[in-house]
C-alpha cells in the first residue's frame, strides 16, 4: 500500500516542480555552497588533528573522557545494570508518585532523541569508511559512554530547575552554573554560555539538517531523483505545525509508533542475520581483524578507530549533554537513579542497533573486496566502494534489500519517523539552549523555532558531506564543554553514588512492593 | 460491624447508580462508603520532552480538578445526607487499584457501575468489571 499511495503523493509535488528542473536543480547547488563555504571553519577547527598526526583530538577528548568517567566510577555500567533494569521497571518508584514522569518514560524520551539516522544511516558512513574494524571501536565507544552518560544525566536532575508552576527542566547549562558555584569554581557560566551556543548549532545540525538531509536521500531513493528542497519544506511545515502550533497529535502519533519501529528494525536485522548464520562467524572476523589491522581501508586501524568512535559518540550523545536535558524531568528523589536509568541509553542505542546495522551490512556483503581480501576503494579514494555505489542511508537500504527486497520501503517510513522523532527531540533541547540564554518568552522562543525549521530546507537541499561534516562539528563542540564541567563535577557525583549505594546494601533503599 | 464500601467513581451516570446501590446497602448495615476515583495513567507510555517538562504541573492540575470534582459535590452531598465517606484519587489502572485500595482498606466490598448503553463506555467498564471478577480480593458487584 505503501509503494503507491505515499511516492504517489510526494510525486504529485514532485511533478509540479519539474517542469523547472534547471531551475530547482540550482537552488540545492546554491544552498549547498553557501553551507559548505559558511560553516568549513568550524569543522576544520573542531576536527584539527594533533599536529604531525592523522588524528582528530576530539576523537581523543571523547574516548579519554568516557575512559575516565569508566575509572573513576569503578566500572559502573558493568556493577550497576541489573539495577538499572529494576528502577526502569518501576520497582523502586513509590507508588503515590504514579502520574508523574517515570524512570521508563524519561529514558524512552532520551532514547526517541538518540535513536535516530545515527543509527542507520551513521554507522553506514562508519563502515563504509572505517571498514568492518569501525563496529569493534563504535562497540567500545558504546560501553564506554554508558559511564559519560550516567555522569551528566545524574547531574541533570541534580541541579535542575523546579519552577513555582510545576514545570520541571533540567542540563548542562544549569549543572554547569548551580554546580561550580557549589563547588566555589569560577566559570560555570561562561561555559554555560558557550553549551548553549554549541546546543544550538548541535540542534540545527545533528539534531536537524542530518536528519532532513538523510530522510530525503531515502524517499528519493524510492521515488526518483528530485530537488531536496521540496523535501526540506513539507518536513518543516510539520515540525512547524508540532513545535510552533502545538499540534500534539503528531508528537504523540510519532512518539508511539518510534519504538515500534525500533523493535522492528532490530528484529528484521536479527531474522536477516540468522539467515546467514553461517556468516556470523566470518563476519565477526572481519570486525576484530579489521579493528586492529584496518584490512587495507583508508587510514588503517586509526581510520577504523576514528570512524567508530567518531559514529558512536554522534549516535549516543554520551559525554554530548543533550540527554541530561531529556531525563532531569524524572520524579525520583535520588539524582542517582536517573543516572542508572540512562547508563542503558548508549546500551541499547549503540552495542545493540548500531552494532545491528554495522553487521547487516557486512554480512550481506555489501562492501566490495579484492582477490586478496582487502576492501576495495572507490574512485575517489575516501570510502570503500559498495555494491551499488551507495553510502549513507542508502547502503543500510540495500543491505536490507538484498535480504528482504520489500524491507527499504519500510525503512523509509522508520527512517521518516526517527528523524522526525529526533528533530522534536532535537527542537527541545535547542529551545532550552535558546532560552537559558535569551530568556522565556513566546516571542523569543518563536524566533528560535522559525529558524529550527528553515534549517529544516536547508538541511534536505544541502549535499551529505557538508552537512554530516557541521553536524558532527556542532554535537562536538558541546562535548568540549560538556566533559571538563563533568570533570570537575564528578566528585560530586561519587559522593551521590557511594551514599545511595551504601543505603541500598542497608537496606534504606528497598523496593515497594 | 461496619463495612466499608468501595465504590469506582468517575462520575458517569452508571457510577452514579453503583454510588446509590452502595449507599443502600451501606445505609443497611451502618458502613461508609470509599469513593474511589482513578485517573487512567501508565508509567509505560511515551512522551515528547515537552511533555516531561509538564508533567508535574498537568498532575497538579488534574489532581486540583479531580478533588474539586469528586469532593465539592459527592462528597459533600453524601455527608450531608450522614453518610460517612472518604474520597481516594489516584493514578494507574482502574481495575488494579480498585483492587489495591480495597485490600488497604479492609473493605467488604467493590461496587462499580456497567454502561451497557455506549459501546465505547461498555468497552472501558467491560474490561474493568472484567478484570475486577478475576482479581478481586473481596466480593465485587456490578451495577448495571
Amino acid at each position: 500500500m505503501y509503494r503507491h499511495a505515499f511516492p504517489a503523493a510526494f510525486a504529485a509535488v514532485g511533478a509540479a516542480f519539474y517542469s523547472a528542473p534547471a531551475y530547482a536543480q540550482s537552488i540545492d547547488e546554491k544552498v549547498n555552497q553557501i553551507f559548505a563555504n559558511s560553516t568549513g571553519w568550524f569543522v576544520n577547527l573542531i576536527f584539527s588533528n594533533f599536529p604531525g598526526t592523522t588524528f582528530p583530538w576530539i576523537v581523543a577528548w571523547l574516548v579519554i573522557g568516557a575512559t575516565v568517567f569508566t575509572l573513576y566510577f569503578g566500572f559502573i555500567q558493568f556493577r550497576a545494570i541489573g539495577h538499572s533494569i529494576a528502577l526502569v521497571k518501576g520497582d523502586y518508584s513509590d507508588p503515590n508518585d504514579a502520574g508523574e514522569v517515570s524512570h521508563f518514560q524519561a529514558l524512552a524520551t532520551a532514547l526517541s532523541g538518540t535513536v535516530g539516522l545515527g543509527n542507520i544511516a551513521g554507522v553506514a558512513v562508519a563502515v563504509s569508511i572505517g571498514g568492518p574494524g569501525a563496529t569493534f571501536w563504535m562497540i567500545l565507544a558504546g560501553l564506554m559512554g554508558m559511564a559519560s552518560k550516567f555522569t551528566e544525566c545524574t547531574l541533570g536532575v541534580k541541579y535542575r530547575n523546579e519552577y513555582a508552576d510545576g514545570r520541571v527542566s533540567g542540563g548542562p547549562m544549569y549543572y554547569l552554573t548551580k554546580g561550580f558555584a557549589e563547588r566555589g569554581m569560577p566559570g560555570g557560566r561562561i561555559l554555560a554560555v558557550l553549551f548553549s551556543i554549541f546546543c544550538i548549532l548541535g540542534a540545527l545540525g545533528g539534531g536537524n539538517m542530518f536528519q532532513a538531509n538523510q530522510a530525503h536521500q531515502q524517499i528519493a531513493g524510492i521515488v526518483g531523483a528530485y530537488p531536496g528542497w521540496i523535501t526540506g519544506v513539507i518536513f518543516a511545515g510539520v515540525v512547524f505545525a508540532v513545535i510552533v502550533g502545538g499540534l500534539k497529535s503528531i508528537a504523540s502519533v510519532t512518539e508511539k509508533v518510534v519504538p515500534f519501529m525500533g523493535i522492528l528494525y532490530v528484529g528484521t536485522a536479527l531474522i536477516i542475520i540468522a539467515m546467514n548464520a553461517d556468516k556470523i562467524g566470518w563476519a565477526f572476523g572481519q570486525i576484530f581483524d579489521g579493528a586492529f589491522t584496518g584490512l587495507g581501508v583508508a587510514g588503517g586501524m586509526v581510520g577504523a578507530l576514528i570512524q567508530g568512535f567518531k559514529r558512536a559518540a554522534f549516535s549516543n550523545e554520551a559525554g554530548v549533554g543533550s540527554a541530561a536535558i531529556a531525563h532531569s524531568a524524572v520524579r525520583t528523589k535520588e539524582p542517582i537513579t536517573e543516572g542508572f536509568v540512562s547508563l542503558l541509553e548508549p546500551f541499547i542505542d549503540t552495542v545493540v542497533i548500531c552494532t545491528m546495522t554495522a553487521l547487516v551490512i557486512i554480512i550481506t556483503g555489501q562492501l566490495v573486496a579484492g582477490p586478496d581480501g582487502n576492501y576495495l576503494l572507490n574512485e575517489a579514494g575516501t570510502a570503500i566502494q559498495t555494491v551499488g555505489g551507495t553510502s549513507g542511508v542508502g547502503l543500510t537500504s540495500a543491505a536490507f534489500g538484498s535480504a528482504i527486497s520489500w524491507f527499504p520501503y519500510i525503512l523509509a517510513v522508520a527512517v521518516v519517523l526517527f528523524a522526525f522523532s529526533t528533530m522534536i527531540s532535537w527542537s527541545y533541547y535547542g529551545l532550552k539552549a535558546w532560552t537559558y540564554l535569551f530568556g522565556e518568552g513566546e516571542t523569543k522562543e518563536l524566533v528560535f523555532k522559525v529558524i529550527f525549521c528553515i534549517f529544516v530546507v536547508i538541511g534536505a537541499a544541502a549535499n551529505l558531506g557538508p552537512v554530516i561534516d557541521f553536524s558532527d562539528a556542532a554535537i562536538f563542540a558541546m562535548a568540549v564543554v560538556n566533559i571538563i564541567g563533568l570533570y570537575i563535577l564528578m566528585p560530586i557525583v561519587k559522593r551521590e553514588l557511594d551514599s545511595y549505594l551504601s543505603r541500598l546494601k542497608s537496606g534504606e533503599i528497598k523496593k515497594f512492593e | 460491624m461496619s463495612g466499608k464500601f468501595v465504590v469506582g467513581y468517575d462520575g458517569s451516570v452508571s457510577s452514579r447508580r453503583a454510588l446509590e446501590f452502595a449507599v443502600d446497602r451501606a445505609r443497611a448495615q451502618g458502613g461508609t462508603i470509599i469513593l474511589a476515583h482513578v485517573l487512567e495513567w501508565s508509567p509505560y507510555s511515551f512522551l515528547t520532552p515537552s511533555e516531561l517538562e509538564e508533567r508535574h504541573k498537568r498532575r497538579r492540575e488534574e489532581m486540583e480538578r479531580a478533588e474539586k470534582a469528586i469532593t465539592s459535590t459527592v462528597v459533600a452531598e453524601l455527608q450531608d445526607a450522614g453518610m460517612p465517606v472518604e474520597a481516594v484519587i489516584r493514578y494507574g489502572n482502574t481495575a488494579d487499584l480498585l483492587c489495591r485500595i480495597a485490600k488497604e482498606h479492609n473493605a467488604v466490598q467493590i461496587v462499580i457501575g456497567r454502561d451497557g448503553q455506549s459501546a465505547i463506555g461498555a468497552r472501558v467498564f467491560g474490561s474493568v468489571a472484567g478484570a475486577l471478577v478475576q482479581t478481586a480480593p473481596v466480593p465485587c458487584t456490578i451495577v448495571p
